[in-house]
């Protein structure tokens, strides 16, 4: 089941920022990614002293924490069918992150998501991501909606 | 409950969702959510829960469908009070 919903994230080779899903029910969900060190964003930032960008962290919190999860709850809870509806797509609708660790090339991190609510096709989530000491790296509420999933609740 | 008691309620049940405080200021019935009061669409979505609260009611798919401007969103509201009176 898990395996299958990674088949169904969007996202191809270096924007996929989910390795595996390790708890995943109704109310949230716990998964890991560990960054690559070759990852095309550490040539650039920074030049010597690469540096994971927190517009990074940040699309990492949401791929475990809204678009694994929201996933989840579609096909959980409707009958949508991913594969016949290619034109169907997560869009993340609001996000407010505060980040207190840096993340390094290499380097693993849990994401840890729970469910606000899901109402009306639209996802929100508190997130925490961690790293494998299980200390804050960062946390925030995550919003995001399943462009042209068309179900009526 | 009036329809301008439910509009000057409705008007605080907006506010965190808007940065125009001008807009906010001269709602009326026709004001459009998206348009006028320019909220994110997806915030609709915690619009319709926070009136649910405030209210004490339950909004369905159908109704939030048609709360786009101020007076259906009244509309809503007061059609839903009604029922919980029952």
């Amino acid at each position: 089941m898990y395996k299958n919903i990674l088949n169904l994230l969007p996202y191809k080779s270096s924007f996929r920022f989910v390795d595996h899903i390790s708890s995943l029910d109704t109310d949230g969900v716990v998964g890991e990614y560990t960054l690559k060190e070759d990852a095309f964003f550490y040539e650039d930032h920074f030049a010597g002293n690469p540096v994971t960008p927190g517009v990074i962290v940040t699309e990492i919190m949401a791929q475990i924490g809204l678009v694994v999860l929201g996933i989840f709850l579609i096909l959980h809870e409707s009958d949508v069918n991913f594969t016949e509806d290619e034109l169907m797509f997560p869009l993340l609708t609001s996000t407010d992150v505060s980040f207190y660790k840096m993340v390094l090339p290499g380097q693993r991190v849990i994401v840890k998501s729970q469910k606000q609510y899901f109402r009306f096709g639209k996802l929100k989530c508190y997130v925490e991501m961690l790293d494998t000491n299980n200390e804050l790296i960062a946390k925030g509420m995550f919003s995001g909606i399943i462009k042209n999933a068309g179900f009526k609740k | 409950m009036t329809r301008q008691e439910i509009l000057d309620e409705l008007k605080k049940v907006l506010a965190p969702y808007t940065a125009d405080k001008e807009a906010l200021a001269k709602v009326d019935e026709n004001t459009d959510l998206i348009k006028d009061l320019k909220i994110n669409s997806a915030n609709l979505v915690d619009i319709i829960i926070d009136a649910e609260s405030k209210y004490n009611i339950e909004i369905d798919y159908d109704s939030a469908d048609r709360m786009t401007n101020v007076g259906s969103c009244i509309d809503v509201i007061s059609e839903k009070m009604g029922q919980g009176q029952v």
